[in-house]
């Protein structure tokens, strides 16, 4: 891709969508991918991995009356989008009727979301990435510490394009510095940024952040396991918002029984309102899903109320209402997903959260999560790089990881006080804005060495 | 193809490469599911391209594209070298290979039915009659039965003279259902969670007995829900090879990658326990009877092949020997740093990734003397643990916790009360180390594993894992019940 105003993806998945038709798909579908990738890593204060990638994905929906196939390629010539278009149609005949399937989505107007993509992040050079991690690595010289981590940059152009007049193109990007910094005395800490625009994120100050967190971890003193008062900073509250997501706001996970959603039931606490908004700013904007359907805010919690789940075109379609944007590209067995979940700010200033705490810990991040019981969102995980010891009010030692078996429906019906600083945070679903938050129990149920 | 291959060569070499490989790789893919009673996905995609990776003043740099045509390979091998460059700035560390035989030769897994060449009519009539199985049985959710089948050919040369083809094929199948009422949802799979692949062709496919095992997984799903929530203690627990498969992959698979032990995998998931000075020094880290190979020979195993990604022939290294740590997962760059020979254990997702340290197949040995029935009737009060359904480990892969779909009680030697939403936990030295029992070969088992991610950008790697089952003692179950 050259620059953000090439609609080179959109032509070609007009293309696949005319061969198809050729092919004698009754409707077809076409999403093009035009990405340019590139990876810093760095480890033991030095850069050891450095790689970079371009591609054209090409994702082809061919539909013969009730039947569908999905065929994908790299090739965009002429030649090879008329072998793609055949491969997609010979599939589909293979098929009995699906009678559930009714169409491909018809098109909605697409509103223009600014601050999706920037130049300097597609520009981005491997002299400036490997200046970023420089800049990471004296921080941690500066500490004493060993650096690790990354510096990415990537840009893309998606297009989506339909036989029923779907025509959606946007030029994305995303950057992102990270650092896990260790020392030789057992510290540790964690830090991050994530941006459309690389220059806005100061990999120095990524460096400090990290480095001041392994300074004050030196030394961690080993607490039992039990249930603590916490405050969760913006890196683990992420992956609460990702899993509540994940596990209870898709329309599919409701229809298959697997969710705990039923709109106005309450599930947290005044404090807590989430939505998936791809229009947040702080975030990674988008203004169309993989099926050229707009994106809309979508209000999932509101002061603790479930309200809405998302929807792609096919959960809409049985639930007889409009797709709220949140398709994943074809073949999709997984249902839509809250790609852009946002928490909001609260009113407690972020130094004020663990005040009230007479005894507690402070959580940086959390490390390897997985669900034990997907209906009460019960999650096992770890803490990482960065737990410390609250009494009467104050941070007094670090403290040796812990395991943790907690419903974070729970987690969230505990929340006490919201930070009013939020920050863009790449959880497992893509980027979050979320902020810190207090909780007044939170259940850790091992120990281990570190 | 193999003319596009020199030709990246040719041009790193021009631009100051010290060493480069390029690994040309064209990935087809087939599949299809069926859900609810329709075929709910039926898919094929393909894929192309070159990665080419050089060594340029003692540092890596590694550029990829999907337009093979020669401008394009020129100006992706010119970007490597650009990047080793820039790379090489930082930092004081300085690469070196520990030395290979010129490799040069094809390999091709042996299949019997070419997946590609049997008509996807053909999965798909064996995937509605399995799928229309488990749905007949009443009280399920949802019930999904799944089918896929892999092609990788690779083209690799060095500039050390190494050249090699391969043809590497895998094939899968699997079921899934689930049951569920207001507060629970249980799930139960076959043959295991990871979707049933191995390196072989459509036979494989035909062979697991999809249709047979569909009603007996479906009513185990329902039971499941009204059955009591596994309360905590401390028990014996006997693990089926269904979930003992990913105790071995988090728990030695992953700790014995010596690049984690380097620190290179410490931003992601973490670096390892088994540190350097635990190598030749007697660390011990199972029982005498635990006895587990990194096997890249192993028949069918989805980490078979001939050479790896560095073209290191495929090779058996034992990783713990008779409970004692003996070995690593290592590559070139980093065998060279503890004075041994790579083990062949790099391997790349595809032409678009880095190779990495990955495991081959991570295998515990089968035992002769007990099989594992034997083992149930040897139990005088445990937990029968199958199938997997959860997992995490910590930063260091010592402290884990797994749950799975199936808990049985064993009394008396014979497996009882069902029990749901099993979890148990421990540290892995510790766990290894209760090991009192490991069944013999007649239940010994290759496990496909399709989703072992490494790496930034994020690598979903085929490995195998073979075992047999075996039983721990004083293992601390029910966590958060």
């Amino acid at each position: 891709m050259s620059d953000h105003t090439d609609t080179g993806a959109l032509r070609i998945a007009e293309r696949s969508v005319a061969m198809a038709i050729d092919a004698g798909a009754s409707e077809a579908e076409a999403v093009v991918v035009d990405s340019v990738e590139a990876l810093t890593r760095f480890a033991n204060n030095e850069i050891h991995q450095s790689v970079a990638e371009s591609d054209v994905s090409v994702s082809l929906r061919f539909v013969d009356g009730r039947r569908v196939a999905v065929a994908s390629g790299n090739r965009t010539d002429d030649r090879s989008l008329r072998e793609l278009a055949a491969r997609a149609g010979e599939m589909a005949r293979l098929q009995p009727e699906n009678e559930a399937f009714t169409s491909l989505p018809t098109p909605a107007p697409i509103s223009r979301i600014d601050g999706a993509w920037a130049a300097a992040t597609a520009d981005a050079d491997p002299e400036s990435r490997a200046n970023a991690a420089g800049a990471v690595i004296d921080a941690a010289r500066g500490v004493g510490a060993q650096a690790f981590g990354l510096c990415s940059t990537a840009s893309e152009e998606v297009a989506v394009a339909s036989s029923l007049g779907v025509a959606a193109a946007e030029a994305r990007s995303r950057s992102q510095v990270l650092s896990v910094m260790m020392d030789a005395d057992g510290g540790t800490g964690y830090s991050e940024r994530v941006a459309v625009d690389v220059a806005d994120i100061d990999a120095a100050a990524v460096g400090a952040e990290a480095a001041d967190r392994t300074a004050r971890m030196r030394d961690p003193i080993e607490l039992p396991a039990g249930d603590y008062p916490v405050v969760l900073e913006a890196f683990a509250v992420v992956d609460i918002a990702d899993w509540i997501g994940y596990t209870g706001f898709s329309a599919l996970a409701v229809e298959e029984e697997r969710s705990f959603f039923e709109a106005g039931r309450r599930i947290g606490s005044d404090l807590v309102t989430l939505t998936d908004d791809a229009a947040d700013p702080l975030g990674t904007p988008a203004s169309f899903d993989y099926e050229g359907m707009p994106k809309r805010r979508v209000p999932l919690i509101e002061n603790g109320i479930c309200r809405e789940v998302v929807h792609d075109a096919q959960t809409a379609a049985r639930a007889g209402v409009t797709s709220t944007g949140h398709g994943l590209p074809a073949p999709n067995p997984w249902g839509p997903f809250p790609l852009h979940p946002s928490l909001a700010a609260g009113t407690t200033p972020d130094d004020e959260l663990i005040a009230p705490i007479d005894r507690g810990l402070l959580v940086t991040h959390f490390h390897y999560t997985n669900v034990v019981h997907p209906k009460q969102v019960v999650i096992t995980g770890m803490t990482r790089d960065g737990l410390f010891l609250i009494e009467d009010g104050q941070v007094v030692a670090p403290v040796r990881n812990l395991r943790f078996t907690q419903s974070y429906l729970e987690a969230i019906a505990n929340v006490e006080a919201v930070g009013i600083e939020r920050r863009a945070v790449e959880g497992f679903l893509g980027t979050a804005v979320v902020p810190a938050m207090r909780l007044s129990s939170f259940s850790f149920t091992g120990t281990t060495e570190h | 193809m193999r003319d596009i291959v020199r030709r990246a060569l040719d041009t790193a070499a021009q631009q100051g490469a010290g060493y480069a490989d390029a690994r040309l790789v064209q990935r087809r893919e087939r599949g299809a599911s069926v859900k609810g009673g329709a075929v709910e996905t039926l898919a094929s995609s393909e894929s192309e391209g070159i990665g080419i990776r050089v060594l340029v003043d003692g540092a890596w740099g590694f550029a990829s594209s999907g337009d093979l045509s020669g401008p394009a390979v020129d100006a992706a091998a010119a970007l490597a070298v650009r990047i080793a460059r820039a790379s090489a700035r930082v930092g004081e560390g300085r690469v070196e290979l520990a030395p290979r035989p010129v490799a040069q030769g094809r390999y091709e897994t042996p299949v019997q039915l070419d997946p590609f060449d049997v008509p996807l009519e053909r999965s798909v009539d064996l995937l509605t009659r399995a799928e229309r199985a488990m749905a007949a049985v009443e009280g399920v959710a949802t019930t999904t039965a799944s089918y896929g089948a892999l092609r990788e050919w690779k083209s690799y040369a060095s500039t050390d003279g190494s050249d090699i083809e391969q043809v590497i094929t895998h094939v899968g199948g699997d079921l899934e259902v689930t049951a569920a009422n207001a507060d629970d949802l249980q799930r139960r799979t076959y043959p295991e969670s990871s979707g049933g692949y191995a390196a072989a062709g459509y036979e494989h496919m035909e062979s697991l007995g999809l249709v047979e095992r569909a009603p007996i997984i479906a009513g185990e799903a329902v039971e499941l829900l009204s059955a009591p929530v596994l309360p905590p203690g401390r028990r014996t627990i006997v693990l089926h090879p269904s979930q003992l498969y990913l105790q071995i992959h988090e728990s030695c698979g992953h700790p014995t990658e010596l690049d984690r032990v380097f620190g290179t995998e410490a931003a992601y998931a973490g670096t390892s326990f088994l540190t350097t000075d635990k190598l030749d020094a007697g660390f011990r880290y199972g029982s005498p009877l635990v006895d587990i190979v990194a096997d890249a020979t192993t028949p069918g195993g989805l980490g078979t092949f001939g050479w790896d990604d560095e073209g290191v022939e495929a090779q058996r290294v034992p990783l713990v020997s008779e409970g004692i740590f003996s070995g690593y997962l290592t590559s070139r760059d980093t065998a060279s740093r503890i004075g041994r020979q790579s083990g062949g254990s790099v391997r790349a997702e595809g032409w678009n990734r880095l190779p990495l340290i990955r495991m081959t197949n991570i295998n515990l040995l089968p035992k002769p003397g007990m099989t594992l029935d034997d083992i149930v009737a040897d139990t005088e009060d445990g937990l029968w643990l199958e199938s997997n359904r959860s997992w995490s480990i910590d930063d260091r892969r010592l402290n884990f916790q797994f749950a799975t779909e199936v808990a049985r009680e064993i009394k008396g030697g014979k497996l009882g009360q069902l029990y749901r939403n099993a979890t148990y936990t421990g540290i892995t030295p510790t766990f290894w180390g209760s090991c009192d029992a490991v069944a013999d070969e007649s239940t010994w088992t290759m496990v496909g594993v399709t989703n072992c991610g490494k790496g930034q950008p994020g690598q979903a790697m085929h490995v195998g894992h073979g075992c047999s089952g075996a039983r721990f003692r004083d293992v601390e179950v029910g966590v958060g019940a």
